[in-house]
């Protein structure tokens, strides 16, 4: 064991002190011992390379004490919502009373409190995951989030929408940690909102671990916005998909600061299929990294990923894929693409799509590609009248729209559009 | 699916301890003894008479590489190294500089022989002008053999070991030498800057076209010698030369260790072909033995439109980590990589290449084709960089992979970086098995399992035997079919 | 209607259009033929504006103006169509979006009030009915897919869509079987009036045999080499290009 040197992982430890006996002692001990052995992750760590947490952080912004803010939440679509607010769930500002039969939900703390062992296996998740320090961290030091449980069979209509808000004035860190288990059969959709109120710079550590019983079906949004040029935000997303599960995922990344999406997947049963697609729209100064693991543990599974960097200004994209497929994982099915336009002198792309195979009966493949608007595209539009900038911003719509066909939900897919519109309309007007 | 688990049963059942060119040679040796201090980079650097600033040179690697460490990344699993239990001076008995091959040791003359090494036929068949290829054999460490040097002469052409231009052409090489690796590069070209032995040097002057392929063969020969080879070739502006490589070894128990280096610079319109073919000694069918080849292989297109093309097939050793880069340097240069490379058994393959982008309109392409079968573990690993100044960098990767039986892996890690929004870069990569229907058709047309396999594989790797000149792609594909089917050839 | 006079267009160090000269009037279709590699898509380029199709000296006037100093985007609106040899494939891009982003794009630039959308949907169902495209092409992401038939409909849906006041067809015709031909054909002669002029530049007599132009123009090394009426183009498929490129060479 490294033993912890600099200031920052000296801050984390008492932030560690301060959590240790909030519940789940094992679970946080065993996240802790792993996050030290390794510290803060910087350049030097290779899964960390384009991303160096350690010279961003700094010095770690004080640990989050609840808001008791009121606040009245806008809403941008159809969702039942379950707000997690300056890390505490906040039952007042969510539609806890009008969930649907076959969901059940309460906050993190009352969780951990109870102690269910399979609520507590569950949200431990130690089998994937396993090696990066973030998340170790967040196991370590999670203060709040919900726990969700939907029943076998259940079919639930609406959208279930896990809102995680940052309100302080002053800078702070979060700490929060959700679970959604949808049991046998069992169908859902979630959107996962990631957001800030202030302009303080928060330091956002949020973890998402989600549970998928043999043929569950999950539909999983996500959207981060916000964040300010010196805010960082590290968002781990943890699947485990059991026989003939499915997730069909997509992510829009925008807003500012540093962020890191961490997906963790891993088809654990015969016949699980995933899909995670997304698109990040980069302006200012945003680092996007979204780095993704998708193991294939059993055979006959098939995962799809089509991601999408629009970089704009000096914002930094990154992308990392790694399809593993497991000794005896015959007959996987994997195709990853990853495509970057490159819109302004000072933007960068790096690509790092990796296959890494120990089946021989597998088909699996990736694509990677990176540059600016296509002249081709582009005088083809305008031949048919389109000002320059409109015919940039169609084909950049065109470009992020094929990151977000597989969406189901007509309205959350009209909700993302418009989002990407706005986006462009900026772009446009400047 | 009986075809299928017919050949996987097949490409089990090959005996790498069939390797053809396992057999040693009785020769005895000049030899340092075993370990690695100052005294011994002193030892290997008077035995070759060398001028004080080379010695200097040596001294100051050996002292940066007594503070590295081995690299880990790569995904190769080896014991560890004691870098003091290898001999790093070894040089056959012979009198000193041949003047033609009637001079060397015969029992040298044989052990080509028995390789299938044309060096004698060459010149027999000099009479066929066009396909002339001079023959820079290196033995162990030393240098002893050099033919068609008068040709060479006639047209300005150095081509000699790098020992013998440190004394006739000392400028060119203190010039150039480590400047397309530098000294502290990486552990294992440190390693080599320290105690390198001998290999290559070539010189093309401006405006010359190299009258024909210069090539050299490499043998690996004496108990735990670990062979440091050094090659150097400069491409003056105008000119252009092709250069091919090919390697094989005796069968040993015991690990050898090879870290060569190998730096080509090519300056204004010049341009450098560079083809390996690599069948070291691969291990018994346990994994036993078998060479660790820790090579760096660099191309610095310095100047305008100059053009670097890297062509391997990599079917030996043990241990592979090697990847062939091009610094796209001057304004519109090119690099090339094209790759095969072949493991089975325990091999293990860490290979591919950099191509960095720093002048305007550079263009690089990759296209790699790995085969994995037995338990052998194949990685291509590369990265592709445009730096901010490289306007107008374009890129092409295609990496596919082959497997062959459940219990091997393949696997791509490529790094694509972007500082340059007009940088186009597409890279592709896929990874599948032989294909079922491809095997049926070949098998119902009349051909064993193991014919169609090495059909279907020479389909696979067709696009970068092309790039190989002629004689050696008849080698290459050879050695492919040894590699996967054992008996044949 | 259109008045080029004297054009030379260089593409990066060579010349490719070395003088040319062409008057088409208003109500005409003027067929330009000539063997490969004479610069026909290079006119093609030049007066819709692609970029680095630049001229060095000569003029392009559209009804008196000079329209060399315009952007794509300008001449468009001005009533500038080109349907290309090559129609790109842009995937993402609804086909419906896009020709509802021209349109209003082209009204906008004219001063013309945007359609709505159930205006819109009305003109592009006509059109589409008219020329046999099916429903389920249009809600195909653009070009994307599209064989090489269906991308030639496609520019003649939006020809027809926008109502230019001149017309160039690339070699609409090469590729396509006898019955896409008839479809281009009779999109074409639909279009055909008094206000309209058409520039078809292709290869082969065949086509005219469709649409029976009012001149034709042979091109060769960058020039009109020879214009004359209808009667030219069954010459030239007769006794094909070679009088033109001996010329040339002599």
């Amino acid at each position: 064991m490294i033993k912890l040197a600099s200031e920052a992982e000296a801050t984390l430890s008492s932030f560690y002190e301060e959590m240790r006996d909030k519940g789940a002692p094992r679970l946080r001990a065993a996240g802790w011992a792993s996050f030290s052995e390794s510290g803060v992750p910087n350049r030097r760590v290779e899964s960390w390379h384009y991303t160096d947490l350690k010279t961003a952080m700094g010095r770690p912004a004080p640990l989050a004490t609840a808001s008791r803010a009121a606040l009245s939440l806008p809403r941008a679509h159809d969702s039942l919502r379950l707000v997690t607010l300056d890390g505490v769930f906040r039952p007042d500002l969510s539609d806890i009373a009008r969930l649907p039969d076959g969901v059940i939900a309460q906050s993190l703390r009352d969780a951990l409190a109870q102690g269910e062992p399979h609520v507590l296996s569950a949200l431990a998740s130690a089998d994937i995951g396993a090696q990066d320090p973030i998340l170790a961290l967040n196991a370590a030091l999670m203060q709040d989030g919900v726990v969700i449980q939907i029943a076998p069979g259940a079919a639930i209509d609406r959208a279930l929408e896990l809102t995680t808000l940052a309100s302080a004035e002053a800078a702070q860190s979060t700490y929060t940690r959700a679970l959604v288990m949808l049991g046998e059969g069992a169908r859902a959709t979630v959107v996962e909102t990631l957001g800030a109120l202030s302009s303080a710079p928060a330091q956002d550590n949020c973890a998402l671990v989600l549970r998928l019983a043999p043929g569950a079906r999950l539909d999983l949004v996500t959207h981060f916005s916000g964040g300010v040029d010196q805010a960082i935000r590290v968002a781990s997303l943890l699947a485990h998909l059991d026989a003939g599960a499915m997730i069909n995922s997509f992510a829009l990344i925008e807003g500012e600061g540093l962020n890191r999406r961490q997906i963790f997947a891993r088809l654990d049963g015969e016949n699980a299929r995933a899909v995670f697609n997304g698109a990040t729209l980069g302006r200012g100064r945003l680092h996007a990294d979204t780095t993704l693991i998708m193991d294939h543990a059993k055979p006959c599974g098939e995962s799809r990923e089509v991601f999408r960097n629009i970089l704009d200004d000096q914002s930094v994209g990154v992308f990392q894929g790694k399809v593993i497929v497991r000794p005896g994982a015959q007959k996987t099915d994997g195709v990853m693409q990853s495509k970057a336009l490159l819109l302004s002198e000072q933007a960068a792309m790096n690509n790092k799509p990796e296959l890494e195979i120990f089946a021989d009966d597998v088909q699996c493949g990736h694509g990677a590609t990176c540059g600016r608007l296509d002249k081709d595209q582009l005088f083809y539009l305008t031949a048919r009248g389109l000002p320059r900038r409109e015919a940039e911003a169609l084909l950049i719509e065109g470009f992020a729209n094929e990151a977000m066909d597989a969406i189901e939900d007509e309205q959350l897919r009209a909700f993302l559009s418009d989002r990407v519109s706005a986006w462009l309309s900026r772009r446009i007007s400047r | 699916m009986a075809a299928r688990q017919e050949t996987v049963a097949r490409v089990e059942s090959i005996d790498v301890d069939a390797y053809k060119y396992g057999f040693s040679t009785d020769i005895e040796s000049v030899k340092a003894p075993k370990g690695l201090n100052e005294d011994i980079v002193r030892f290997i650097s008077a035995k070759k008479g060398e001028p004080q600033w080379l010695t200097d040179w040596r001294l100051d690697a050996y002292r940066r590489w007594l503070t590295m460490a081995e690299p880990r990344w790569a995904r190769v699993h080896y014991p560890r190294i004691d870098f003091q239990d290898l001999y790093y001076y070894s040089a056959p008995k012979s009198t000193p500089g041949p003047k033609s091959l009637d001079e060397v040791d015969p029992e040298l003359l044989r052990t080509y022989e028995k390789l299938g090494i044309p060096l004698r036929e060459q010149e027999i068949l000099a009479g066929v002008e066009t396909r002339r290829v001079a023959v820079d054999a290196v033995f162990d460490s030393v240098s002893v053999a050099t033919t068609f040097k008068a040709e060479l002469a006639k047209a300005g052409v150095i081509f000699c070991p790098i020992s013998e231009a440190v004394q006739t052409h000392p400028e060119l090489v203190r010039k150039y030498l480590g400047s397309v690796v530098p000294v502290t590069d990486n552990f294992y070209a440190t390693l080599n800057s320290a105690v390198f032995s001998d290999g290559s040097f070539v010189y093309v002057p401006k405006g010359v076209r190299c009258p024909m392929e210069l090539s050299t063969y490499f043998r690996i020969n004496e108990q735990n010698t670990g062979q440091f080879e050094r090659t150097l070739i400069i491409a003056d502006e105008g000119s252009y030369v092709s250069y091919l490589e090919g390697c094989t070894a005796p069968k040993r128990d015991e690990n050898q260790l090879h870290a060569a280096v190998v730096e080509l610079v090519a300056l204004d319109d010049a341009e450098i072909k560079y083809s390996t073919v690599q069948n070291w000694y691969p291990g018994d069918s346990e994994g036993r033995g078998g060479i660790y080849n820790f090579v760096t292989k660099r191309g610095d297109c310095r100047g305008r439109n100059s053009h670097i093309s890297w062509t391997q097939v990599e079917t030996g050793s043990a241990i592979t980590w090697k990847y062939p880069s091009c610094i796209l340097r001057g304004d519109g240069s090119q690099g090339e990589f094209y790759s095969i490379a072949v493991s089975n058994g325990y091999q293990q393959v860490d290979s591919g290449t950099k191509m960095l982008h720093l002048g305007k309109n550079t263009k690089s392409r990759i296209i790699s084709k790995g085969i994995s079968a037995g338990h052998s573990q194949n990685t291509y690993r590369g990265q592709v960089s445009a730096h901010r100044k490289a306007d107008g960098a374009r890129n092409f990767t295609q990496c596919d992979s082959l497997l062959i039986g459940p219990n091997c892996g393949a696997h791509t890690v490529p790094y694509i970086e972007s500082k340059n929004p007009s940088a186009q870069f597409e890279h592709e990569a896929t990874t599948s098995k032989i294909s079922e229907d491809q095997l049926f058709y070949a098998m119902q047309r009349g051909l064993s399992a193991e014919e169609a396999t090495a059909l279907i594989v020479n389909g696979f790797v067709r696009d970068v035997l092309q790039q190989l000149p002629m004689e050696f792609a008849v080698e290459a594909q050879k050695l492919i079919s040894i590699s996967l089917e054992g008996s044949v050839g | 209607m259109l008045e080029i006079k004297d054009l030379h267009v260089s593409v990066g160090e060579r010349e490719i259009l070395k003088g040319l000269t062409l008057s088409v009037k208003a109500g005409e279709v003027a067929a330009i033929m000539g063997p490969n590699g004479t610069g026909k898509s290079t006119l093609s380029y030049v007066i819709a504006g692609r970029e680095g199709y630049e001229a060095t000296t000569g003029d392009v006037r559209l009804n008196g103006e000079n329209i060399l100093d315009l952007d794509p985007a300008e001449r468009a609106a001005k009533g500038v169509f080109l349907a290309f040899q090559y129609p790109v494939e842009i995937p993402g891009v609804a086909t419906m979006t896009f020709l509802k982003a021209a349109l209003n794009a082209q009204r906008r630039a004219r001063g013309e009030p945007e359609l709505q959308t159930p205006e819109f949907m009305k003109r592009v169902k006509e059109a589409a009915a008219s020329l046999g495209i099916a429903q389920d092409m249009l809600r195909r992401p653009l070009n994307a897919g599209f064989s090489g038939g269906e991308k030639k409909r496609m520019e003649i849906l939006q020809m027809a869509l926008l109502q230019p006041r001149l017309a160039i067809l690339d070699e609409t015709d090469s590729g396509l079987d006898i019955d896409a031909l008839r479809v281009v054909a009779d999109g074409v002669n639909a279009l055909r009036s008094p206000e309209r002029a058409f520039i078809v530049i292709t290869h082969y007599q065949r086509l005219l045999e469709y649409i029976r132009p009012d001149s034709v123009h042979v091109m060769a090394q960058g020039r009109i080499m020879r214009s004359g009426g209808p009667e030219l183009a069954l010459e030239l498929e007769e006794r094909g290009y070679q009088d033109y490129i001996a010329q040339e060479a002599a």
